[in-house]
């Protein structure tokens, strides 16, 4: 799977690393624990890393463990990565003015962003990047956020009992859309570059050649990281859009609260809505978008009419799109396996076991 | 063009709601330049029964007075918006309607009960005149009320934000209590507005807002229940702020005074 060139540098690297990229002018965000999870924020040291820290993850059940190891990266994931960074949850797109004579003038609010760069990023989260890349092509509040991250992906050691991965083909390793990439061993790093930005920062560190045993560590913990319980059930994305009428989808709905939790933690979901926020004077106003969900009323409402008032209907627009019309619409499934929406729904649905009820059915007369 | 005239009017409440005006700040300089504000007691302009535009109603119905108040008030003002969760749903003291055990109640609380004049229940202003628009929450905030005055002022409908907490709590990037703790968070069937204020600071969604849309109440009790909820304490999760609203009372009854839930009093 590892096709870049690979060096070694211990764990007080990572100290240079961060220096490094601080130096270029990057705003480092990176992982931390912050009310009993992992969190991508703002990273001015490597001391609030997530050291030790490990993780459990069940349907609806996400909990943190210390342990004594001195690992930074021992966990799957959190509940956000990079989607905030690239598809912000709530941004002001264009704001409009009244004029003296009554006509309107449309300001532009698109600002400069400052290089940022994300330590952390798994094998899932670049796939649903690139997922993202495809439905935003022409976005330009999303093209100029993208245009200046630079992403340092960990492969992933320690994959959750609700990580499915390794089935979707997205990981647990990060194979590609990385500028950098780190492979955390017991006393530090295999690094590789995958970009001239990340050749760049990579020149700068105190890197060793690596050695046989560190490159044989690293493939253990990898096909070690690959058995994960949870895979991806044999179905035919096809198939999905004719099973509307399904029994399936009633059970469902029984279970589920239709918070939209699960699409709000998709790292590919994309769905927003828009409003007109004016200024109390009535003279301006901000035109915003912000993250909305198919679990809302408003998402299926056209003028006078809810196309999906219940929540069988919210659940079934969520599956078959996500595992089914996706692969029409983008070339493969919605789904890089990273297992968020089990997780975090907060009544422990995890959308595979649908999926498998789905492939036994037959589909509508 | 006349400023359109504004009145606040004050029912069975704490009175906070009405801080959503006074703690404007610098927007309410502005708010009195846009409008006329004709009554409003706590802020010392006091003309109950003239004409308005708007009409804001604080509190719920408790008394009898207030019965042949809110029609005075109905009958003078073209728009009516009622303020809060008393106002829209009975509020905090509507849960005195549970037990139904109002004159019982009154003559063990007051020394001299002859000069008490309530209500049996307590009742949302929606109940005795036609309401034009109703803002949730206990208390409202700022926000909503001035996004509410601006679209009247356009002449418009005011958005009627009836989406969930949960959707405002990941926009927020607040991590789910419920998911990493185990709290009994109301967040998946209560209305945004608050902008997760609970959940951001690590607390559990108490339903202030009132149920969002599709608030699916049985299948989060069913869920409190599997957090370790005895049925006393999932019906003091629905019926507290709100219990009046359907949604809520429909659930928190079926948990309420069950056999279980005694033994735990």
């Amino acid at each position: 799977m590892l096709t870049q060139e690979q060096h070694y540098m211990p764990r007080t690297g990572m100290v240079t690393l961060l220096t490094e990229l601080q130096q270029r002018g990057y705003e480092v965000i990176g992982p931390g624990v912050q009310d009993g999870a992992i969190v991508f924020h703002p990273l001015t040291q490597v001391d609030s890393l997530p050291q030790g820290i490990e993780q459990t993850q069940q349907p609806g059940h996400y909990r943190l463990h210390q342990t004594e190891s001195a690992r930074y990266f021992s966990w799957a994931n959190g509940p956000q990565a990079l989607k905030p960074l690239t598809f912000a949850p709530r941004e002001t797109l264009w704001r409009s003015e009244q004029n003296a004579d009554g006509s309107l003038r449309f300001t532009e609010t698109l600002a400069d962003r400052s290089l940022t760069a994300v330590i952390g990023i798994r094998g899932c989260d670049l796939a649903a990047l690139a997922l993202q890349e495809q439905h935003f092509a022409e976005d330009p509040y999303y093209r100029q956020r993208r245009a200046n991250l630079l992403l340092i992906a960990v492969d992933c050691s320690h994959p959750a009992d609700t990580c499915f991965c390794a089935s979707t083909g997205d990981g647990p390793g990060a194979d590609r859309g990385y500028d950098i990439a780190l492979t955390e061993l017991d006393d530090g790093y295999l690094v590789r570059a995958n970009s001239e930005p990340g050749k760049a920062v990579l020149a700068a560190l105190p890197l060793e050649a690596a050695s046989q045993k560190h490159l044989e560590q690293a493939d253990d913990q990898h096909r070690h990281a690959r058995q994960q319980q949870r895979q991806l059930p044999r179905f035919d994305p096809e198939r999905l859009i004719h099973q509307g009428q399904s029994a399936v989808w009633e059970a469902v709905a029984d279970r589920c609260l239709s918070c939209g939790n699960c699409t709000s933690v998709c790292p590919s979901c994309f769905c927003f809505s828009e409003q007109e926020v004016p200024e109390l004077d009535g003279q301006t106003s901000s035109h915003q978008r912000q993250w909305d969900s198919c679990f809302s009323e408003g998402h299926s409402y056209i003028h006078g009419h809810r196309f999906r008032p219940d929540t069988r209907g919210r659940y079934r627009q969520w599956l078959t799109h996500k595992f089914g019309s996706w692969v029409e619409q983008y070339g493969r499934s919605g789904c890089t396996g990273c297992g968020r929406c089990i997780s975090w729904c907060p009544v422990g649905i995890d959308p595979l076991e649908i999926l498998e009820q789905l492939g036994q059915e037959g589909t509508d007369e | 063009m006349a400023r359109p005239r504004i009145a606040v009017h004050k029912f069975s409440s704490c009175d906070g709601c009405q801080l959503a005006f006074l703690n404007l700040g610098e927007a309410l300089l502005e708010l009195s330049e846009q409008v006329e504000i004709l009554h409003f007691l706590e802020a010392g302009m006091n003309d109950p029964a003239t004409p308005v535009d708007i009409a804001f109603v604080e509190g719920s119905l408790s008394t009898p007075d207030e019965l042949e108040r809110i029609q005075q008030v109905r009958a003078n003002s073209r728009y009516l918006v009622t303020l809060g969760a008393c106002a829209t749903s009975g509020g905090l003291q509507a849960l005195r309607n549970l037990e139904g055990r109002h004159d019982e109640w009154r003559d063990a609380i007051y020394a001299q009960p002859e000069y008490i004049q309530t209500l049996k229940e307590v009742r949302p202003i929606a109940s005795a005149v036609k309401v034009d628009l109703e803002l949730w929450g206990c208390p409202v905030n700022s926000d909503q009320v001035l996004a509410a005055v601006r679209a009247l002022l356009f002449g418009v409908s005011p958005v009627d934000d009836r989406d969930r907490v949960c959707l405002e709590c990941k926009r927020q990037q607040a991590v789910c209590v419920m998911v990493t703790q185990g709290r009994p968070c109301m967040g998946p069937v209560t209305r945004t507005g608050c902008g997760a204020l609970c959940p951001r600071f690590g607390r559990d969604c108490y339903g202030c807002f009132g149920p969002s849309e599709t608030a699916q109440t049985d299948t989060l009790a069913q869920r409190f229940a599997g957090l370790g909820l005895v049925p006393d304490a999932i019906a003091r999760r629905f019926l507290m702020i709100n219990s009046q609203a359907p949604a809520f009372l429909q659930t928190g009854r079926v948990f309420f005074h069950t056999p279980a839930g005694d033994q735990d009093d």
